[in-house]
Parts: structure tokens; C-alpha cells; sequence
């Protein structure tokens, strides 16, 4: 080692020959591609780049050059650090990517794996379906309504011009609440809600009302004495039978798909007059495209208009219902009404969340 | 409504090659539903109509044989063996001849039977498929067919009958007259009406005496008498076979001629035995305490608002329904009365109901019938009963008829159109309406239209618009979309009730909904008290089942029934909820029945409505097995009382509103581990309902798995959600403090966790509970709360000695409201 201020050739400066720079380089490089490991490489790095690294020592010789030679010497020295300062970079990045590759590896699992710690819940598609029916009418503008499932017979009955000799009065469809003279009965239909809208507001009204009513049947495969409906009522001025077709033919592609229509045959309602079931054209029924029988629906009979304080020479309305189970059978392929009613989970949960 | 098609051919020109489709979709525009298009069974092969010419009995069998000669049109008789003895000789019969094969696949061929050979089959009417009398072979009478007539026609084999669904509104079609006229119209051909008979000019007295005490129900009564009837003359084969064909059995002559009158006139008829009726007839109420016996044989006792036929014996006939056996036609009947009245219908259907007799007749008057062919219909039967029974008639007949003329409907020619969204031309509506037989008068456009006499039914111009529709075909109408006014959307409660219902489904909840009956033993079962204000029962008169013969006021009784159902069919871990309505008992008024004419007064129309009881909105869930099934991962977590807290506080959430929890004690839930759920602060607080475990007596009495857990809240009781407030987000760094406090066990975390926020003040952004521990060196009857707090400033970074400050604090107010200590 020299001191600062002897007058040496940089030439005679061993430590800053091209040659001592390129062997220290090369010393370098070989020690980094030998290690084996990060460990390895840890230990070679200090003889190669730590203080007392030839690279290293070699700047410190610098100094002792005359201002004319230092410049040449410096870029030596640099390139030669910069050289063994990639080298170094360049075998960690091999040896962490190695190391990397063998973690990762090794920290591989079994995504199969089931992780169904949860419960699956389910709505019941009654509800779903009713929901779903419920937000084509929204859709359009009405309402959905509401009325108790235990309900006021004059509701039930009367008001839909079903006086108290109609055969649908006996006890053999209605189920009556003690004591006889309770004026209360389990709604047999959704109608009655039509009777309270009407008596509770004034036209243009457009609403549905889904809902559970009661008959007393016995539960088998093909009925049960609980089930539900969803009614729909219009009044308005100027409506016809064209709008009532129009609107159930809307309903039925939002259910079952654009091919989907209504056909009307004539029937008998004391709430509707002209009265017509409807059956609907279903090209996705599991036994090949055919009409299903689906509800009933008709023209408001002006009776009831009259019975709900609504002038019938100035306003018309329509009404249609429907059966939720009904259209959940035939929707859905339900063969069996009980699997309906009876509360399997098993049943349900095949309908998930949102059916 | 039975309708042969031959025999409706015989009013209905109905065009040759017209198929069994098509007239299947003929009577569905109609208005007829077709329940049944039916055929009789098929036979095949040689079936003949044939004489006997003689009978030789053959003895010594184990039974009587007879060896017939028969004629079968053939150039020699032929020779068959037949066990039945209900014919004689110069009957005919109808022969399966060898190579014939009946329905069943019985294939006749000549064999030898009982030393004989038989050369043929002399059938019965079950053989044939036509019926089910096996009691003798079928015979067709005397005369009206030559031997080796083919049988096929005679039978109806080759017939097709429609059975149709006549809805209650349309009585004039349950008969064959009406059917044919609609037909008629809807295949636009001719058809002749079977009513259009002038009865003869009888003359004389009245041949019955006869008085009508209720000319309200009864506004025309007619009868006829007729004496020399031959009690031995059998019905016609025709006749038999029509009545067989509408699915009414044969009976006698005179009742089958009454009843082939009322399918053909739609005019229900009566014959009396006239020998047995004592002295004038009154058609009358019945009086207090007054019986019959009716021809089905049943003693009756009868109401005050029965109509009677009665002579000075009593009540020999329960108008329009049935009638009594007293007066019955029998096997020596050689005098008639036969009646054909017009009752008022819904009087009928009351009887119907009351004795609940749904007889044909009965179903008829009970929808209407026309009033104009009483008269008619006696003279019919008259003929008939001359033709066949050798009958003459007695006198003139009785006819009391003291009926109203029918008012005129006023219609507007363009309602119909209006009505139906289709442009009738006046002119239209005008030949539709006299096409269903109505009389119609006015300019054209106004119309005052008389509804013929058979269509009580039409009575209201929308009745009439109905017709017009009808016939003109509802595949006419075209289809509209209405434009509604704006809507609402949603209410809130119907909202409301959809994310509960979705928050429960996503939280693992199988949505259950059951049938909403209970009785006292599914309350005994949960251990409610006897004040508990469950047991409050609105009860049914009707039940399906005497065991639940109320509405629930609970949702647990079918929630858990439907938990052990599925337990039952081999599931372990069940969670289901339901939601709906409950039917709480108690004190109610009586609901008011205002009439029909106009808007009941809103005083009366509150009252209506307030009779109605309130039917609160409630969610329930049970749950039993474990929540966390076992698994890889490790064991399950069974089902616990707090899984049914996190349900209510579920419900809560997705109602949008906080629910806070206290100690219960309730049935059917364990006493110990019951939760009270309530909504609203201090005072003001609510309480909604419970959750927990249930009694391990309720689990037993109801055969449940032990630690089944329940929860049930009233929804309608939960406040409006308020609108929510957006926070402000601090973005200045947070202090997370951990303290753990030691409390007495009495007292609820709840109270250690409102203690410490209140204390913690403002700067508390979260606080957690995360560790509960008992045990040294915790003393006994004491347990170490952990919490985690995060403590953060608004606008700030908090130095060290404001965390410290809110910490301090809150550990002061819990020692303070709850004397726990802070472990060191």
C-alpha cells in the first residue's frame, strides 16, 4: 500500500492494474455462481463486496494517483464494482427464485377440499314465485296489497256479490269461526283484498294481492286446504277485456318464457261478469310445450263496484287470480302438492336463496 | 251434464264429419268445461239383435239352464245355453255370435255346455260394457227391431258422450234443450227446440186438487193426473239407454219417463202413486217438529224453511229436492200424479245444503229453471207414458201460476263492445241477443232487452254483455297492455318482510312454512301457563282435524313440528324458519253484515273492519343438530342458544334496527338460557319476543333432540327503521387498548359493555368482547371479561395520555354500574 502523496505510477499501483481489477471480478463471479444457496451466497458476499473487498480496496488507491491518471483508473475501479455488484444481484435473484419456488411448493394444498362449514339456508319458492310475480306488477306501476288472512265474511262473500244462499257459502268449501255468529271466516280467496282496496281509495287503483287463503279440503297429492293466490285488480276509466288479456299475457312471458300466451275459456265468478278461466301456454313444461290451467279472471261485475262506494257508469276494472302452488307445480315439474306444503328441507333448499 | 251425442243430434243439425275435437273445442268456447268425452269399450265381431223362439229348461245341473232357440236373423234359428231367466219367449236380446269378442278380450265361440252346444252368447248389459246390471241378460223389449239387426247402434256402442261442467249461473244447460241450442249457435246451424210442443186441449176438472201456500218460492205449479197405467210395462230400451248414458239407473216407467223429460226440458218432475196421496195437496213451509221420510229412505226432521209438498197425511214430498217415500211409484202404481214446478232457486240450495241432498233434480232448480215449460214437460211425459204405459189423462190439468212479468234490461248497444275492447256493430249485439232467445227492443243503439224465460240468470247489462262476448268468441279479444299511473314500489313492511326472509335463507335458515291450526295439546306440549296470553284461541267451527282446531298465536308449535318431520326423515342438522301471520285470541266484536246496494257508512264500514282481528307479522326459527357440521377441519359446533339470539338480532339487522337483549324467562324456553329481545331505550322499551334453548321438559314432551333452540319475534312490532346517518371516516391512526375486567356472573355482559362505551366516551370506535374465562385465578362466582377497544380521534392522531384517559375511564363507570375490577 501506497501513501497519498508518493510519487508513484498509477501503472505500478498493482491494486489498479485492468488485469488485478478483471481477476478480482472473476474471483467474484465464481465465488456467487458456486454458492449454492442464499446462506452460501451470504457468506461469500464480504470477501467480494463487504470493506475489505478488492473492488473496494482498490478506490482507495485512487487517491494516491496524480489528478491525470485518476480518471482512466476511476472507470476501471467503477465498472469493476458495478460488474461484481451485478453479479451478486443477478445470483441472488436465481437463488431466491429458487428458494421461492421451493416454499411456495412446498406450502401447496388441496383446493378440492370441501369448506361447506355454513348451513344453506333457502326461501321457500312460494315465496320466491310470489315475490317474482309481485315485481312484474311493480314493474307496471302497481301496488301490492294487503288483508288478513282471517277475515270479515261481508268481505269474503257479500261484497263480491256472492250473497249468503251462494253455494260457495256452505260449510263445505269455508272454514267459519266460532261462535256462528262471528261474522268471520278464513279467506277463501284473495279477493276480499280487492273489496278493502276499493272501499279504501278511489280509481285509477292497480294493484295485486298475494297472499294465503283456505278451502277445506283434505291435503293430498293434488290439493291442500292451505294454499295461495295472487289476485289482481284494475279500475280505472275506459279498461277492457283487451287489457285485462293484455296484461295476463305480459305476466305469463315474464313467468314462462316470450313464447308464452293466455287463452280465455267462458266461466262463472260472481265478482266478474264477463268471467273467463285462463290457461296458459307453457313451451317449457317438462312433458313438452302445452296450455296448463292456470286461474280465473273476468270484468269486475258492477255489483261490486256499486257494493264499493265506485260508480260503474263511469269506471270498469278487471280482476284476474291465479295459484301460486299451481304454477310452482307445473313451473318447477312439482308433481306432488305435499312436497309443497310439508316443510322438507330437502324440498326447499333445491330452490336456493332467489328462485 | 251427460250429453249423448246421438241423441243431441237429434235436436242439432250438427254438419256430417264433424269431429269429436271439434265439437270438444265447441263446448269449451262455449263456456262448458268437458270433464269426460266417453265411449263404451270396445266390441268386435258379430253382435246382433235376436228373438228367443223358445226356451227348453234343462235340468238336473246345480243350477236352472235354460237351451233357447234363437232367431238371429239367420235362415235357421241357432241354439245357446243361458243361465239367466229374466226373458221370455218372443223377447229380444242381443246375441255375441261365435267369432265376436267383447270387452275384455271375452271372445265368444260355439261350444259345448251342459250336453248342448251353444252357438252364440245372449249377453248382459255388463258383458256388454254398458253398464253394471249382471243380474239377467239384457232385454230390449218385444218389438222395434228385426233379428240380425246389428246390435252396435241399438246399444250406443258407436256413441260418444260429453260429460260437461255447467257452472252454477247456467241452468238452462243442464238440460239437452239448452246444450243444443248453444251448439247450434256456436256451429251456426240449425237446431229444433224440444219445448216447441203444443200441449193437447185437456179438458175437464182439474184432475188434483191443489193449493200453494208460498207463492214466494213457488211461482208456478202444475200437475196432471193419469190413470191406466200397466205397472208391468218395462221403460223402452231407448229410453233405459239414454238414462243409462246420463248416468241415471233405471227405475221404473213413470220415474223413468219423469227424469228423460227433465235431461231432455231441463224440467226436473215428480210422480206421486196417486192412490196413496190423501186428499188435496198444499205446498207449504214445513211446520216445527215435522218429519219425512224421503224416497232414499232416510227420516228427516225438517226445518221451518222447508218447502213441503203435503196432503192431509202430512208432508209427502220435499219440494224440488227429494220425494217421500209414502207416495212412491211401486210395482202396482196404476195411477199418477206428476208434477213439474218452478221453485225459487236459492231456497233449494238451502234444503240441498241442509239435508244435503245434491239431487239431480235439485241441481237444476237450484240454478233455475224455466218456468215457461212446466205445462210442456207434463204433456211430454203424458205422451210418453201413453205410448209406453198405456196411461190416459184424468181431467185437465192443475196449473197455478202467478208469476211476474219479467222487466226489461236496459243496455246500450256499445257497452258490450266497450266492455270487451272490440268494435260490435249495434246490429251485432242485437242478433246475438235474440239468437240466445232474448226479445229485443229500442232504436238500435238503445236497447230494452227481455231475457227469455229459461236465463234467470241474466238480470244486470253485464250479464247481457257477457252473452255477447261469449258468443261472439273471447279469441276476439285483443291484447293491450294498460298503462298504469306511477306506483309506490314497495312499502316499507312489504320490504321489510322480504329482507327478513333473505337475511334468515343466507344465514343458513330453510324456510318452512306450515299450516296455521294448532289445538290445546300442542300448548300443553310447549308448557304455556294457563293465563299465558297464547292460549287465547280463535277457534274454527269447521276444523279439518279436532286436534288443531284453532289458529295459531304462536309460530312454534309448526316450526317445531316441521323440525321433527324432517329429524324423522333421517336429517340431524336442521335450521328452518318461518314467517307469518299469528291469530292472537281474546275479547271482539261482532262484525256487521251491511247490504250489498251501496258503499257501506264509514261507521258501519269501521266497525266491519274493526271486527276484524289483528293478525300480527311473526318470524320464528328452531334449530337442532349442529350449525358447523364436523368436518375436516375438526369437530361441529352443535346448535346453541346463541345461535337463536343471532337469529333475532339477524331479523333485527335486516330490519334495519337495533335490538337490544336481556335475561327472559318464558315458555316453552329453558329459564335459564332464555333471551328477551326488545327494541327501544329504557322506559320506552319493547319487548318483541324471545330466543334461547328450549325447556328440556318441552323437548321431551315433544320427543325433540335435547338443546333444540327457538326464537320468535313479533315484526309488526319493530320500529320504522330510521334513515341512516353516514359516519365520519377518520383517517388518523387508531390506539387498540385490551383490558380484561372481572364481574360477578349475575351480572350480563351487556351492562359491562354499555358501562365501558359510556365510560370510553366519544373516542370508542370499536369495542369487542374476545375472551370470557373462568376459572383460577379468577374467583368463583366471578368471570373475566376481555375486550378489545379501538380508541380514535376524528381529527387527530391521539397521544398517549388521551387513550389512557378514555381507557381509565371506562374501566371507572364499569366498576362503578357494575363493580368490575380490572385484572391485573
Amino acid at each position: 500500500m501506497s501513501g497519498a502523496n508518493d510519487p508513484y505510477d498509477p501503472k505500478q499501483v498493482a491494486a489498479l492494474s485492468a488485469e488485478a481489477l478483471d481477476a478480482a471480478v472473476h474471483a467474484a463471479t465464481e465465488a456467487f455462481a458456486a454458492a449454492g444457496d442464499l446462506e452460501a451466497l451470504a457468506a461469500v458476499r464480504p470477501a467480494h463486496l463487504g470493506d475489505r473487498a478488492p473492488v473496494l480496496l482498490a478506490r482507495r488507491e485512487l487517491g494516491a494517483l496524480p489528478p491525470h491518471a485518476r480518471s482512466d483508473a476511476g472507470k476501471r475501479v467503477n465498472a469493476a464494482r458495478v460488474a461484481v455488484t451485478e453479479a451478486h444481484a443477478a445470483r441472488l435473484a436465481v437463488l431466491e427464485a429458487e428458494r421461492d419456488a421451493r416454499v411456495l411448493a412446498e406450502e401447496r394444498v388441496d383446493v378440492t377440499l370441501p369448506w361447506d362449514r355454513a348451513l344453506h339456508g333457502a326461501r321457500h319458492p312460494l315465496t320466491t314465485l310470489t315475490d317474482r310475480i309481485s315485481d312484474v306488477f311493480v314493474g307496471m306501476g302497481y301496488e301490492i296489497a294487503e288483508g288478513p288472512e282471517l277475515e270479515a265474511e261481508w268481505l269474503n262473500f257479500d261484497a263480491l256479490n256472492t250473497g249468503p244462499d251462494h253455494p260457495a257459502r256452505s260449510l263445505a268449501d269455508t272454514f267459519f269461526v266460532a261462535p256462528e255468529d262471528s261474522g268471520l271466516v278464513l279467506r277463501t280467496h284473495t279477493s276480499p283484498v280487492q273489496a278493502r282496496t276499493m272501499l279504501e281509495r278511489r280509481p285509477p287503483i292497480y294493484v295485486v294481492a298475494p297472499g294465503r287463503v283456505y278451502r277445506t279440503d283434505e291435503l293430498d297429492a293434488t290439493h291442500t286446504p292451505v294454499f295461495h293466490q295472487v289476485e289482481g285488480l284494475a279500475v280505472d276509466r275506459g279498461l277492457t277485456m283487451a287489457h285485462l288479456r293484455g296484461t295476463l299475457d305480459h305476466l305469463a312471458r315474464q313467468l314462462f318464457g316470450a313464447d308464452a300466451l293466455t287463452r280465455w275459456r267462458p266461466h262463472f265468478f260472481p265478482f266478474t261478469e264477463p268471467s273467463a278461466e285462463f290457461d296458459v301456454w307453457f313451451p317449457e313444461h317438462r312433458d313438452g310445450p302445452r296450455w296448463v290451467e292456470w286461474g280465473g279472471c273476468g270484468m269486475v261485475n258492477p255489483r261490486v263496484l256499486v257494493a264499493c262506494g265506485i260508480d260503474p257508469e263511469e269506471y270498469t276494472g278487471f280482476a284476474f287470480g291465479m295459484g301460486i302452488e299451481r304454477a310452482l307445480q307445473f313451473r318447477s315439474g312439482v308433481g306432488d302438492m305435499r312436497d309443497i306444503v310439508e316443510g322438507d328441507v330437502r324440498f326447499t333448499s333445491a330452490f336456493g336463496v332467489e328462485q | 251434464m251427460k250429453v249423448p251425442i246421438s241423441w243431441l243430434s237429434e235436436h242439432v243439425d250438427i254438419p256430417a264429419g264433424t269431429t269429436v275435437e271439434e265439437l270438444d273445442e265447441a263446448f269449451v268456447r262455449l263456456g262448458f268445461e268437458v270433464e269426460e268425452v266417453l265411449r263404451a269399450p270396445v266390441t268386435t265381431g258379430p253382435l246382433v239383435v235376436s228373438r228367443v223362439l223358445g226356451i227348453e229348461e234343462l235340468t238336473g245341473f246345480k243350477k236352472p239352464i235354460r237351451f233357447c232357440q234363437v232367431d238371429v236373423g239367420e235362415d235357421a234359428p241357432r241354439g245357446i245355453v243361458c243361465g239367466a231367466r229374466n226373458f221370455a219367449v218372443d223377447d229380444l236380446v242381443v246375441v255375441a255370435l261365435p267369432g265376436a269378442v267383447l270387452p275384455g278380450g271375452f271372445a265368444i265361440a260355439a261350444r259345448t255346455t251342459y250336453d248342448h252346444v251353444s252357438d252364440g252368447m245372449i249377453c248382459s248389459v255388463r258383458e256388454l260394457g254398458i253398464g253394471e246390471d249382471h243380474a239377467g241378460i239384457l232385454v230390449l223389449g218385444q218389438d222395434g227391431f228385426a233379428p240380425g239387426t246389428p246390435a252396435a247402434g241399438v246399444l250406443g256402442l258407436d256413441d260418444v258422450v260429453f260429460d260437461l261442467e255447467v257452472t252454477p249461473d247456467r241452468g238452462y244447460a243442464m238440460s239437452l234443450r239448452g246444450i243444443a241450442r248453444d251448439l247450434a249457435g256456436a256451429l251456426g246451424v240449425d237446431w229444433r227446440d224440444p219445448a216447441a210442443l203444443t200441449p193437447p186441449a185437456w179438458s175437464g176438472e182439474p184432475g188434483w186438487a191443489v193449493e200453494v201456500d208460498d207463492p214466494a218460492r213457488c211461482d208456478r205449479f202444475s200437475m196432471l193426473a193419469m190413470e191406466g197405467l200397466d205397472p208391468a210395462a218395462p221403460s223402452p230400451w231407448e229410453l233405459r239407454r239414454r238414462l243409462a248414458q246420463c248416468g241415471i239407473r233405471s227405475i221404473s216407467l213413470a220415474v223413468d219417463v219423469t227424469n228423460i223429460v227433465m235431461l231432455e226440458l231441463g224440467q226436473p218432475m215428480h210422480a206421486f202413486d196417486r192412490d196413496t196421496v190423501t186428499g188435496p195437496i198444499t205446498v207449504r213451509r214445513a211446520s216445527a217438529g215435522e218429519r219425512l221420510t224421503t224416497l232414499d229412505g232416510v227420516d228427516r226432521a225438517l226445518s221451518t224453511d222447508d218447502l213441503l209438498i203435503a196432503d192431509e197425511s202430512g208432508p209427502i214430498g220435499l219440494a224440488g229436492v227429494m220425494g217421500g217415500a209414502s207416495t212412491e211409484i211401486g210395482a202396482s202404481t196404476t195411477a199418477v200424479l206428476l208434477e213439474a214446478a218452478h221453485w225459487e232457486p236459492a231456497g233449494i240450495g238451502r234444503g240441498v245444503r241442509r239435508h244435503k241432498l245434491p239431487s239431480e233434480a235439485a241441481k237444476r232448480f237450484e240454478r233455475g229453471t224455466d218456468p215457461d215449460v212446466t205445462v210442456v214437460a207434463l204433456a211430454r211425459a203424458a205422451a210418453l207414458l201413453a205410448e209406453h204405459g198405456g196411461a190416459h189423462v184424468v181431467g185437465a190439468p192443475v196449473d197455478l201460476d202467478v208469476r211476474r212479468p219479467r222487466p226489461a234490461i236496459a243496455l246500450d248497444a256499445g257497452r258490450p263492445g266497450r266492455i270487451a275492447g272490440v268494435a260490435y256493430p249495434p246490429s251485432q249485439v242485437v242478433e246475438v241477443l235474440q239468437a240466445i232467445g232474448a226479445t229485443v227492443e229500442g232504436d238500435g243503439q238503445q236497447l230494452q232487452v227481455t231475457p227469455p224465460s229459461w236465463r234467470g240468470d241474466l238480470t244486470d247489462p253485464a250479464d247481457l254483455v257477457e252473452e255477447v262476448v261469449r258468443y261472439l268468441g273471447f279469441d276476439e279479444i285483443p291484447s293491450v297492455l294498460p298503462t298504469a299511473p306511477p306506483g309506490r314500489g314497495l312499502t316499507e313492511r312489504q320490504r321489510r318482510r322480504r329482507s327478513i326472509g333473505r337475511a334468515l335463507a343466507d344465514a343458513g335458515y330453510v324456510e318452512a312454512p306450515s299450516y296455521p291450526f294448532v289445538g290445546e295439546a300442542q300448548l300443553d306440549a310447549l308448557g304455556l301457563p294457563a293465563d299465558d296470553a297464547r292460549r287465547q284461541l280463535i277457534t274454527l267451527r269447521n276444523p279439518l282435524s279436532e286436534e288443531a282446531p284453532a289458529m295459531r298465536t304462536t309460530l312454534l308449535p309448526g316450526l317445531l313440528g316441521t323440525l321433527a318431520r324432517n329429524l324423522s326423515r333421517g336429517q340431524r342438522d336442521v335450521a328452518v324458519f318461518e314467517h307469518g301471520a299469528v291469530f292472537p285470541g281474546g275479547p271482539r266484536t261482532q262484525a256487521p253484515v251491511p247490504g250489498v246496494d251501496r258503499r257501506p257508512d264509514d261507521e258501519v264500514l269501521a266497525a266491519l273492519l274493526g271486527a276484524v282481528p289483528e293478525q300480527p307479522w311473526h318470524v320464528g326459527v328452531v334449530l337442532a343438530g349442529n350449525v358447523e357440521p364436523r368436518g375436516w377441519w375438526g369437530p361441529g359446533r352443535p346448535a346453541s342458544w346463541a345461535d337463536a339470539v343471532q337469529a333475532a338480532r339477524t331479523v333485527a339487522a335486516a330490519a334495519g334496527v337495533e335490538l337490544t337483549v336481556r335475561a327472559g324467562e318464558l315458555a316453552p324456553w329453558h329459564p335459564g338460557r332464555c333471551a328477551e329481545l326488545l327494541v327501544g331505550d329504557g322506559a320506552e322499551a319493547t319487548v318483541v319476543g324471545h330466543a334461547g334453548e328450549l325447556h328440556p321438559r318441552v323437548c321431551a314432551a315433544l320427543d325433540l333432540p335435547a338443546r333444540t333452540c327457538a326464537m320468535e319475534l313479533d315484526v309488526d312490532a319493530l320500529p320504522a327503521a330510521p334513515v341512516a346517518v353516514g359516519p365520519h371516516v377518520s383517517t388518523f391512526p387508531p390506539v387498540l387498548v385490551d383490558l380484561a375486567l372481572v364481574v360477578a356472573d349475575a351480572i350480563p355482559a351487556a351492562d359491562v359493555e354499555a358501562a365501558l362505551r359510556e365510560g370510553a366516551g366519544e373516542l370508542l370506535e370499536v369495542l369487542r368482547l374476545f375472551d370470557v374465562y373462568t376459572g383460577a385465578p379468577v374467583p368463583a362466582g366471578s368471570r373475566s371479561l376481555a375486550y378489545a377497544l379501538t380508541l380514535r380521534a376524528p381529527d387527530r392522531t391521539l397521544t398517549g395520555e388521551e387513550a389512557n384517559a378514555a381507557r381509565d375511564a371506562a374501566i371507572a363507570v364499569a366498576l362503578e354500574r357494575t363493580g368490575a375490577v380490572l385484572r391485573g
